[in-house]
């Protein structure tokens, strides 16, 4: 409200008389233009990540799913995830948002048009299956990549999501105040990791993998992606209030507070643990602190930010080294930063919630609401979502295997995908790597 | 000594040097070319075909005491052609050069046991 006596700015009336925030309406409009610089964020950060003959073929991952997750989520995917609960709750169903075609004047509650609520939540949607794509880099078909992520979307991210996010939602209501997941640990971070983890045990390591050394391409391309990755996270998570207040401040802060930590905690082992601070270690602390705070950031203050990043980068670079004792290939470590920083955020942000928040719990539930009691619930959300996204990343793949060829064939891999899939290459002359 | 060098196809480097390590020849240098052979390929350029003058090749170059000249050769043979057996055009060359000298610059050793 500040914001309009600052401003000056009129009162807007929609058609049904709910007043348009517009002070609201234009962070969600900013926060859902910054949540769509993370997709070709991503791409750069995982394509400097593979070797030249696959750099484009890596982008393309990101990029199609800008494309396939937009249609599906218009057509399909808002209404599956913010209808009103159908089957039992498994999703959700709402004939209005059916392509969209009944919002077309409605504003939210919070001021904000349902338009843009609809397309900030479909960023999310998009950026998701996007993840994935780092546990399997370098390996898969085009064609087959695009189904999987049209069928996990619609069968894993829209139910997930309703659960966690619809105001029906089961995760949503659980509980005195519900699971905390403000902005997406559950959701995103460890439903694409674990899917992620699925599919690259289902699919098999590259050629060579582990006893074939596989150089990143260009790792200023992803420094140039992790930096665009932290900039839009401040829509990622400052968003994720649906407004422009107390709330969005309070997000984007711990989010500033857990990237810096994480990426300060990462150098540091690093460097204790190999002798060197790398750039690319860095950047992994940066996203592994930015995931951990994703679910966290509503609830928790600047210095429980602060402990959760250092916590994610701790949790993420160990299981970076026990994968490589186990010798899987993440390739990009979807798993070990997404999965495992979902993880840690969504439990460990229980020791630090804001003393408000547990006081309006203990209101709600009708009496006291301690930590205990919060963690079953955030377990129970975690376990719920490592259960359903694995399971159903399984049978997926599994039977889109049956189908259409899900790895690519040796003399695809060996040629790489830009050549194999896209007829293209992303360089010049350089060396090959 | 001999200095070899072929001119082979990109996607066939990682067959070339996993048979040329199996072979236990493991000192090469390895770099990227363009060149313009028998062979025609076709790229794609927003919906259009195009054919390139100059196609990009790997050249791989090794330096070898005569007892290794036929292992290596046989080597880049088997593993350099597309389809294992018959070859297609495009597969690339072998070239063998007399190799005057040979000096490792660490020590200044000359000769076939600087190789």
């Amino acid at each position: 409200m500040l914001v309009f006596i600052f401003m000056g700015v009129t009162i807007t009336f929609a058609s049904d008389g709910t007043k348009i925030d517009t002070g609201a309406t234009a962070w969600m409009l900013t926060s859902t233009a910054l949540v769509l610089l993370m997709i070709p964020g991503l791409a750069m950060f995982y394509g400097g990540l593979v070797r030249s003959k696959n750099v484009l073929g890596t982008i393309m991952h990101s990029f199609v799913a800008m494309g396939i997750i937009s249609v599906l989520w218009v057509a399909v995917g808002y209404s599956m995830s913010f209808g009103k609960n159908v089957l039992g709750g498994i999703f959700g169903w709402n004939s209005d948002y059916f392509f969209l075609k009944g919002i077309d004047t409605n504003i939210l509650e919070a001021g904000v048009p349902e338009y843009v609520f609809s397309m900030f939540q479909g960023k999310f949607a998009i950026i998701t299956p996007a993840l994935i794509a780092g546990a399997f880099a370098e390996r898969v078909t085009f064609k087959a990549y695009c189904i999987f992520i049209a069928l996990w979307s619609l069968l894993v991210y829209n139910p997930l999501c309703h659960w966690v996010w619809a105001s029906d939602g089961f995760l949503y209501n659980l509980g005195a105040r519900g699971a905390i997941d403000f902005a997406g640990g559950t959701v995103v971070h460890i439903s694409a990791g674990v899917s992620g983890l699925v599919a690259a045990l289902f699919l098999g390591s590259r050629r060579g993998y582990p006893y074939q050394v596989i150089r990143p391409n260009n790792l200023v391309i992803t420094m140039l992606g992790a930096g665009l990755l932290w900039v839009g996270w401040f829509g990622f998570n400052a968003g994720s209030s649906i407004s422009s207040g107390l709330s969005t401040a309070q997000a984007l802060t711990a989010t500033q507070v857990a990237a810096a930590s994480g990426a300060l905690a990462w150098i540091i082992i690093e460097s204790s643990h190999q002798g060197k601070a790398t750039v690319l270690g860095f950047a992994s602390g940066i996203l592994a602190g930015l995931v951990a705070v994703t679910p966290a950031a509503g609830v928790v203050q600047p210095y429980g930010a602060m402990i959760l990043g250092v916590l994610a980068s701790v949790a993420c670079y160990m299981a970076i080294q026990v994968k490589n004792r186990l010798g899987y290939d993440d390739s990009l470590d979807a798993f070990g930063i997404h999965g495992i920083g979902g993880i840690t955020g969504a439990i460990f942000l229980i020791f630090f919630i804001r003393r408000s928040w547990m006081v309006e719990a203990g209101t709600a539930h009708g009496g006291s609401w301690t930590i205990l009691n919060q963690l079953g619930v955030q377990a129970l959300a975690v376990v719920i979502a490592i259960a359903f996204a694995a399971l159903m990343t399984f049978v997926i793949i599994y039977f889109l295997n049956k189908v259409v060829k899900f790895k690519a064939s040796e003399a695809d891999e060996m040629a790489g995908l830009d050549r194999s899939y896209h007829g293209e290459r992303g360089y010049g002359m350089l060396n090959p790597s | 000594m001999k200095l070899i060098t072929a001119i082979i196809r990109e996607v066939q480097l990682d067959r070339v040097r996993e048979a040329l390590i199996h072979a236990e020849i493991t000192r090469i240098t390895v770099s990227r070319v363009s060149g313009h052979g028998q062979q025609r390929i076709e790229e794609m350029y927003r919906g259009q075909r195009i054919v390139p003058d100059l196609i990009p090749k790997i050249k791989i170059e090794i330096a070898v005491n005569e007892a290794f000249v036929d292992i290596t050769v046989d080597t880049i043979l088997k593993s350099a052609k597309t389809n294992g057996k018959e070859g297609y055009v495009g597969d690339g060359k072998i070239f063998i050069t007399p190799l005057e000298e040979c000096i490792r610059i660490r020590t200044g050793e000359r000769g076939g046991s600087a190789i």
